[in-house]
């Protein structure tokens, strides 16, 4: 079933241009807060109204401005996680999931929930009201409840927001053994990029009400095709260019050139960039995009060192910083020889150009 | 001494009380959903019983009520009229109640998440039934409140009852009617008995309020074990 939307919404100082379509996969719209992600989440369950457009789920038109359709959500079958869980704070974790099945058999029903509690793993907590229960354990349950319906498309609302760190990986896991299991398309908001890249196949990048990238996650994260998506991507080191020839490039804002390889080539681009993941400390055999930096600043993480370095002898406010994340290890050796100065290498295939 | 009056204010006051409560908590489910511009206008016209004088309140209500007045006609038409009879002591009663119960039980609605509701929608819950099982059961601390605010106000209401109901003994004299006239005839002592009943059953309800209040847990629920 193949979720297709294509609205927009006015609103006194705020436009909402968002046009998709999802199979039977997990999408992911990731984008900073204001974006419209929330919104267009709400615009597919019914709970805010288009200004204009068309929603429709394989056959059944859920929205159609022109054709004066617009389904209450009661009536969308579509599942939605909210942020805070929106949990019933008085009714029992059985009554929260029995919500959505009243007018069913008493017996019928309450072996449905029964089935439900053992698979989000809840047993025994059929009468705890939710405030006696964990943040994941609470997450379950929202799930459970959204579930039971059999929805057809299933909305999660940045729903590891309000877990801590520990948890968050933990219910990531097991969110993602349901999304597999799950026989319709889901919709995953979050602002969390890597989140984003782990759970979704595809992506699609949001700013300001508008589409600004869509694709296939390898695509969006390895070749952002524009300036804002690799920001949001979180690509730290973007400079101005002139595109010189012979595959290389001027790099406006760090002050060198730059050689790209072919493939990576992009007539009339304005930008290039790397991730800081991708820049590392010159070896003996790099010859090409390598430059002598004076290193500035270190950020010492427990998994890794990001250094601050700007190429020596132009280290004025003109030039933007280079930042690269290297392990702790490297960084104690580089440190012993010579903690002030480093040469850097940009390896060609990994440096990208964009608009 | 005739005990009239503490049946007569214990009757106006549930009967007022019962009323306030209908037209209170409808009329709050209504501005509670009500977007439009109006909206602050609306309100302080519902409000507007808690704030005048009682006695203003009493005289509108003469006007409304009277033989010349819209409602006293209605009324006269069907053969009626409510001035001077124990009606009057609960419509008087009811309209110096009323804000008193609809502005808490808006207020409970507005603190009700409106994700909640939004949930509930998702999950195929009507309309009606999300105010009856999600709406009511998360404002109803609030509600309770009220409730008793309101009967609260409707057993001292004095002002209004004169105004539209008069002072008939064993017909519509209320407690606090009783005093006022006992102690203008110098009948102090007989006052003082009246006084003290009523302090009584006013401490007797707000220390219920507030037990009450303390046993509630937040956002409805019953307490843990």
């Amino acid at each position: 079933m193949v979720l297709a939307v294509d609205i927009e919404r006015d609103l006194p100082g705020f436009q909402l241009r968002v046009s998709f379509t999802c199979g039977e996969s997990t999408l992911g719209l990731l984008g900073s807060s204001g974006s419209g992600k929330s919104m267009t989440l709400r615009c597919i369950a019914g709970l805010d109204r288009p200004t204009r457009g068309r929603i429709t789920l394989g056959k059944r038109v859920l929205f159609d401005s022109a054709a004066g359709i617009n389904l209450p959500p009661q009536q969308r079958r579509v599942g939605f996680l909210f942020q805070n869980y929106a949990l019933f704070p008085h009714l029992t974790v059985a009554g929260n999931i029995a919500m959505g099945l009243r007018g069913m058999e008493r017996q019928k029903r309450e072996k449905i929930v029964k089935e439900m509690i053992s698979r989000v793993k809840l047993d025994g907590l059929e009468n705890r009201y939710p405030r006696q229960l964990s943040g994941g354990q609470q997450q379950r349950v929202a799930l459970a409840r959204a579930l039971v319906l059999q929805p057809e498309v299933l909305l999660l609302d940045e729903p590891f927001s309000a877990l801590d760190n520990h948890l968050r990986s933990e219910m990531e896991q097991e969110l993602k053994v349901l999304l597999n299991n799950f026989s319709g398309s889901s919709v995953f908001v979050t602002h969390n990029l890597e989140e984003a890249y782990r759970l979704c196949p595809n992506l699609l990048i949001l700013e300001d009400g508008k589409v600004i990238a869509s694709g296939s996650r390898e695509d969006i994260f390895n070749k952002p095709p524009n300036l804002s998506t690799a920001r949001i991507t979180g690509c730290q080191n973007l400079s101005k260019i002139r595109v010189l020839q012979d595959n290389t490039v001027e790099a406006l804002d760090w002050g060198c050139f730059l050689r790209i390889t072919a493939d990576n080539m992009l007539e009339g681009a304005s930008y290039a960039g790397i991730s800081s993941r991708h820049i590392r400390p010159a070896g003996k055999d790099d010859h090409v995009n390598t430059v002598h930096c004076r290193i500035f600043d270190v950020i010492e993480s427990p998994h890794q060192v990001t250094l601050s370095v700007k190429p020596t002898g132009r280290e004025t406010n003109n030039i933007s910083f280079l930042k690269l994340s290297i392990s702790n290890e490297e960084w104690r050796r580089i440190a012993l020889q010579n903690p002030e100065e480093l040469k850097i290498c940009l390896p060609p295939e990994r440096v990208f150009l964009t608009f | 001494m005739d005990a009239s009056p503490l049946w007569i204010s214990l009757k106006t006051a549930f009967s007022a009380t019962f009323l306030a409560f209908i037209l209170g908590v409808s009329a709050a489910k209504l501005m509670s959903g009500y977007r439009g511009r109006l909206k602050s206008i609306l309100d302080g016209v519902l409000i507007l019983p808690l704030v005048l004088p009682p006695t203003v309140v009493g005289f509108l209500l003469l006007i409304l009520f009277g033989k010349h007045g819209p409602l006293g006609q209605l009324l006269s038409s069907l053969g009626t009229t409510v001035i001077f009879s124990w009606s009057a002591t609960v419509i008087a009663s009811t309209v110096v109640a009323f804000p008193l119960m609809y502005r808490t039980a808006l207020g409970a609605f507005e603190q009700v998440d409106p994700n909640m509701l939004d949930a509930a929608r998702t999950l195929g819950v009507p309309e009606r039934s999300i105010f009856t099982r999600i709406t009511i059961p998360l404002a109803w601390p609030g509600i309770v409140a009220g409730t008793i605010l309101a009967f609260a106000r409707a057993l001292g209401e004095f002002g209004a009852t004169l105004m539209l109901a008069g002072n008939i003994p064993g017909k519509t004299q209320t407690i606090p009617l009783a005093i006022f006239f006992l102690v203008e005839s110098g009948q102090r002592d007989k006052a003082a008995v009246w006084v003290l009943i009523i302090i009584a059953i006013s401490l007797a309800t707000i220390v219920g309020l507030h037990f009450w209040t303390k046993r509630q847990i937040p956002a409805g629920g019953r307490p843990e074990k």
